[in-house]
């Protein structure tokens, strides 16, 4: 089986961002970069399909230089090759094209994203992706499995969950509880030094970096008023207090 | 040129999801700041009856494509029908919830109308006659205001944070030919498995009742449990709790857990790691309880009680059952 896992570089979710003082965007020094941990479920899933059904996995990736340490991080859980696209910046629209460009020409059975990246947070690429290869979206799924040349995944829903049927060739995003990622071990940490990884220009694949959705600003979070920290060491009384601020104050019971 | 504000309307099992009426509202506003009109697609099975709910919160029309082959949401089904009448109507501005289908649909249609859209967005608004978008990024750490380049500009709103408001407009059916063949569909639902516990999704709660690692056990939250039932709540957990097999994944509130925006959201025995934070920051209040004085949960709590969660919880049980 032909199988992509797509991956991004993403600030370590520990690390405090800081907007530039013009708000064109983050400031980049000091942090700490890792995969994605959505895309580590992807990654993840990805190489328990290639172990039940043999196959190879491409692991992608679009992004600056730096990027190349996350795919040798995925290559060193196991993935058999690489492909990095490289770009400085780019919108959810433009990343699902370069992706779509570079996926194109391996023509595989499925595609595994993260439900989300956890820096901009706009959890479309994988939706776009399958929309630009022709391919059904499987979204935020928790379960996975193929069987007869199909998919078969669990979607939980507000209040319910539901078992979705796809033909294949299908893009799925994967949500936390799809499965447990292994860490990469040191035997797979040196044979993934010597793993190819394909370096492709997103420019030479035609994609344009002109964002359709353009970040205007990036601001600080709106600061809150300081709460109120209920004094006293009568649990009973306490108690009582938040009871009636809640009814009186925040009209919120 | 580009026209009107849309909408996209999102029904189950028959009836309209609140988060329809909120996202018909926050349109309301942006068209009549505009001057143009509200329209909604409404895509389902039997659901041309629901059309007239939404002309009671500002839709000037509702375009309607009622079939058998819509019954289930399906990606591939529900994305071709709405692109098809927005591209055919020339829509300027098109709007979605950030629910688990909303995310789904909103983010097909952006491969399928080649635009932009700014996700999960907690406030909108015209500027310079365009859409701005502002959403939480990096997990809540910084916002951003995003402008969309081209047509439709898009966004996905989060849930229970734009207000719903009556308005009555027009409400005018139009229905639609999808053109969607059904043979040509991938995907299917082969089963829907409900949750029979009877409570509102996290997502949808007004109040949430959340437990930590602090809980130190599955059968302690019961005592969280009695304050949420009183209170019409939904229970949370943070992931510390769910990864020690206390509660379930669907409970998680954070970063990799649910985005919720709640009324009231009590954290009994939680932290505040940032990752947390990022699920729950758009709550309306926040009430920390936790026995640390410097847990971080405090700098963002409208109101804290310093103490243990197993002798303040039930006493708080105990009084608002007094009022309720
Ligand atoms: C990639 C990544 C993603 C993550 N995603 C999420 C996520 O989505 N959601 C999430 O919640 N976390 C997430 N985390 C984990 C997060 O970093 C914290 O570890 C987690 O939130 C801690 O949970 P907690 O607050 O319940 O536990 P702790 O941090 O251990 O806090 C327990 C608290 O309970 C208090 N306490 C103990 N006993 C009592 C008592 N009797 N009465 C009152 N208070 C008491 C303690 O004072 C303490 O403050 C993520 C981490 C990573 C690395």
């Amino acid at each position: 089986m032909n199988i992509v896992a797509c991956v991004k570089q993403v600030p370590d979710t520990e690390a405090l961002i800081k907007v530039k003082p013009d708000g064109s965007g983050i400031d980049e020094g000091g942090i700490k970069w890792v995969m994605n941990p959505y895309d580590e479920y992807g990654v993840e899933e990805a190489l328990k399909l290639k172990e039940a059904n043999g196959g190879e996995v491409t692991v992608v990736s679009l992004g600056p230089a730096r990027t190349m340490e996350t795919i040798r991080t995925a290559l060193a859980m196991g993935a058999d090759k690489g492909v990095h696209v490289t770009i400085d910046e780019a919108d959810a629209y433009n990343t699902a094209a370069a992706l779509a460009a570079a996926i194109k020409e391996i023509n595989p059975d499925v595609v595994f994203c993260g439900q989300r990246a956890i820096d901009d947070d706009s959890g479309q690429v994988g939706s776009v992706l399958a929309e630009l290869l022709g391919m059904p979206p499987i979204t935020i799924i928790t379960g996975f499995e193929v069987a007869d040349g199909k998919v078969k995944a669990i979607k939980p829903i507000e209040g319910a969950q539901l078992v979705i049927e796809s033909a294949m060739p299908c893009v799925v995003t994967a949500q936390k509880g799809l499965n447990e990622p292994r860490y990469a071990s040191l035997p797979g940490i040196m044979k993934a030094k010597k793993k190819p990884v394909d370096v492709k220009d997103a420019a030479a694949l035609g994609i344009s970096i002109e964002p359709k959705a353009k970040i205007a600003k990036m601001t600080p979070p709106p600061e809150r008023a300081p709460g109120k920290i209920i004094e006293g060491d009568d649990p009973a009384a306490k108690a009582a207090e938040l009871v009636k601020l809640l009814r009186e104050e925040a009209k919120v019971i | 040129m580009a026209k009107g504000v849309w909408i996209v309307a999102e029904q189950r099992d028959g009836a309209l999801r609140k988060v329809s009426f909120e996202i018909a509202s926050a349109a309301r506003k942006l068209a009549d700041e505009l001057g143009e009109e509200v329209c909604a697609v409404l895509v389902g099975s039997g659901v041309e009856g629901l059309a007239s709910e939404l002309g009671k919160y500002g839709v000037d029309k509702i375009y309607v494509a009622d079939d058998a082959m819509f019954a289930d949401y399906t990606t591939d089904a529900y994305s071709a029908a709405v692109a098809k009448v927005v591209k055919e109507n020339d829509a300027s501005i098109l709007l979605l919830a950030s629910s688990v289908q909303g995310k789904d649909l909103s983010s097909s249609l952006v491969g399928k109308l080649a635009t932009g859209m700014a996700s999960d967005c907690t406030e909108i608004k015209i500027a310079d006659g365009k859409l701005l978008a502002i959403r939480p990024m990096y997990a809540g750490k910084v916002f951003g205001e995003i402008v969309v380049d081209s047509y439709p500009q898009m966004a996905s709103l989060r849930p229970n944070v734009f207000a719903a408001v009556e308005n009555a407009k027009a409400g005018e059916v139009v229905k639609f030919d999808a053109g969607v063949a059904a043979d040509a569909l991938k995907t299917k639902v082969l089963e829907t498995q409900k949750d029979t516990s009877g409570k509102a999704d996290l997502t949808e709660a007004d109040i949430i009742v959340s437990g930590g690692r602090g809980m130190k056990g599955a059968d302690e939250y019961k005592v969280i449990e009695e304050l949420a039932d009183l209170l019409g709540a939904a229970v949370g957990a943070s992931r510390a709790a769910v990864d020690a097999g206390w509660r379930p994944q669907s409970d998680q509130v954070g970063q990799t857990g649910k985005v919720v925006s709640p009324n009231l959201y009590i954290a009994c025995g939680i932290s505040g790691a940032i990752q947390h934070l990022a699920g729950m920051s758009s709550s309306k209040y926040i009430v920390a309880i936790n026995k640390d004085a410097e847990a971080p949960i405090f700098a963002r709590a409208d109101y804290g009680v310093v103490d243990d969660l197993f002798k303040v919880v039930p006493e708080v049980t105990a009084e608002a059952k007094k009022i309720l």
